[in-house]
């Protein structure tokens, strides 16, 4: 491991060489394992934050509280540390800039890491493709990315939307709560749009079914989820 | 000997049962949903099950028809290749078995097919003597939709992509055709005890 960024309290962005890496499409993952000196190994997968044209893979990571590899990988790990990295990963969930837009992009929490893989790849091209975004974070500390999206290049197509889930900036007029129909609604650039949404489940299944019954076609929907479902 | 991560320790507390943990897994409570896209929701007045292909003749079954099959409740283990396993899952389904009852074919392997486009493939030989269910409950209650409902394909001994959710039909073929996953470099076979997850494995 290369090199360290903060990025909230609870996430951090680490900077990796990787051996024999290929060059990886935006949106895709990769699996991290671990080998502890006892042997004990533990294996999951991560989102790659840098877009295809980074030299260097950068994975951001949410620290979960009783998670087995995230704690590790945001509180312990230091530069010249060392581990496997296999991928990357995830043929689905990817998009590149020849493919056009216009673009839908959901994100909840650290979902928007492989939206901004995305997002950043748009950017190293310099392709004004028109691209909605909405995020969701659950206040302006947990909200990643938060200098950057403001100034994503080109500028020209380029939607931001926040809402915020618990706690808003001060001052804030913009939306706080959780996604629904009229958000949707004021985010969307109208059919005939690629949508691709990543979070934790709950938010996935809630913004789905939000883009089906707001007319999207399924089939123009991918999906990316992670953690628990809380059952 | 893979590199060691310095400082790295377990945390967690062991499986309830090691020995039922597949390489690379891990246990968990929870019961994790991952899919591809939206959440089919199909009325059961217009759900039907379908098996054909390479068979003669083809065969369909509406949902009471369906309901009306033999069935069976099973426990199982149930591993997904995004890592997470879980133990004594218990469903209530119809075997594979009942479904070809009768039914004559020289076809080695299935695609089975579902709402939302998913598809994937099996040797049909994973599919009987046991092997493999449709299910439309879990846990003695009907199957949600987020977890594959009305009826999903069940088939333990593969990762669960293998058991494709929002089942509509088998299409029973005489070469394999790599489903949606498999497409995208998932493992084509799919075993977690060999830890078969991306093509090449």
């Amino acid at each position: 491991m290369r090199d360290v960024v903060a990025e909230t309290a609870r996430a951090r962005t680490i900077v990796l060489d990787v051996d024999d890496w290929g060059r990886h499409r935006a949106g895709q993952h990769v699996d991290v394992r671990l080998t502890a000196e006892d042997g004990y190994q533990a294996q999951r997968s991560f989102s790659i934050a840098s877009p295809p044209e980074s030299a260097e893979v950068e994975l951001t990571v949410e620290r979960i509280a009783d998670g087995e590899v995230s704690p590790y990988l945001v509180d312990e790990l230091r530069p010249g540390d060392v581990f496997e990295v296999r991928g990357p990963i995830g043929g689905h969930f990817t998009w590149s800039s020849d493919e056009g837009g216009p673009l839908l992009l959901i994100a909840g929490g650290s979902g928007l890491v492989p939206l901004m893989s995305m997002l950043r790849h748009r950017a190293a091209r310099g392709a004004p493709v028109e691209v909605h975004v909405l995020v969701s974070a659950r206040s302006p500390s947990d909200l990643l990315f938060a200098d950057e999206l403001p100034a994503l290049e080109p500028r020209e197509g380029v939607n931001v939307a926040y809402t915020y889930t618990r706690e808003a900036p001060p001052g804030w007029t913009g939306w706080s709560r959780r996604i629904d129909a009229p958000m949707i609604a004021e985010v969307t650039p109208g059919a005939d749009v690629r949508a691709y949404v990543c979070g934790p489940t709950p938010f996935v299944e809630r913004a789905n079914d939000l883009l089906v019954a707001g007319g999207h076609d399924p089939r123009t929907i991918r999906a990316e989820r992670f953690g628990p479902t809380g059952e | 000997m893979p590199p060691v991560s310095r400082g790295f320790q377990r945390r967690h507390a062991a499986a309830t049962d090691p020995s039922r943990i597949p390489p690379g897994q891990y246990e968990t409570q929870d019961f994790p949903v991952l899919s591809a896209g939206p959440t089919p929701r199909t009325p059961l007045d217009e759900w039907s099950l379908t098996l054909h292909g390479a068979v003669e003749p083809a065969v369909s079954w509406t949902w009471e028809e369906f309901l009306a099959l033999p069935s069976e409740r099973v426990d199982v283990d149930i591993h997904c290749v995004t890592k997470w396993s879980k133990l004594g899952t218990t469903w209530t389904g119809v075997p594979v078995d009942v479904l070809l009852d009768g039914v004559d074919t020289s076809a080695e392997f299935v695609t089975a097919w579902c709402d939302g486009d998913y598809t994937t493939n099996l040797p049909l030989e994973d599919l009987v003597d046991g092997r493999a269910w449709v299910a439309y409950e879990f846990g003695g209650e009907p199957l949600d939709p987020e977890h594959g409902g009305p009826a999903r394909l069940l088939v333990p001994h593969l990762y669960f992509w293998k058991s494709a959710k929002w089942l509509r039909g088998l299409t029973l073929t005489t070469e394999d055709e790599p489903g949606f996953w498999e497409t995208y470099g998932y493992h084509n076979y799919g075993d977690p005890w060999r830890e078969q997850r991306y093509w090449g494995d």
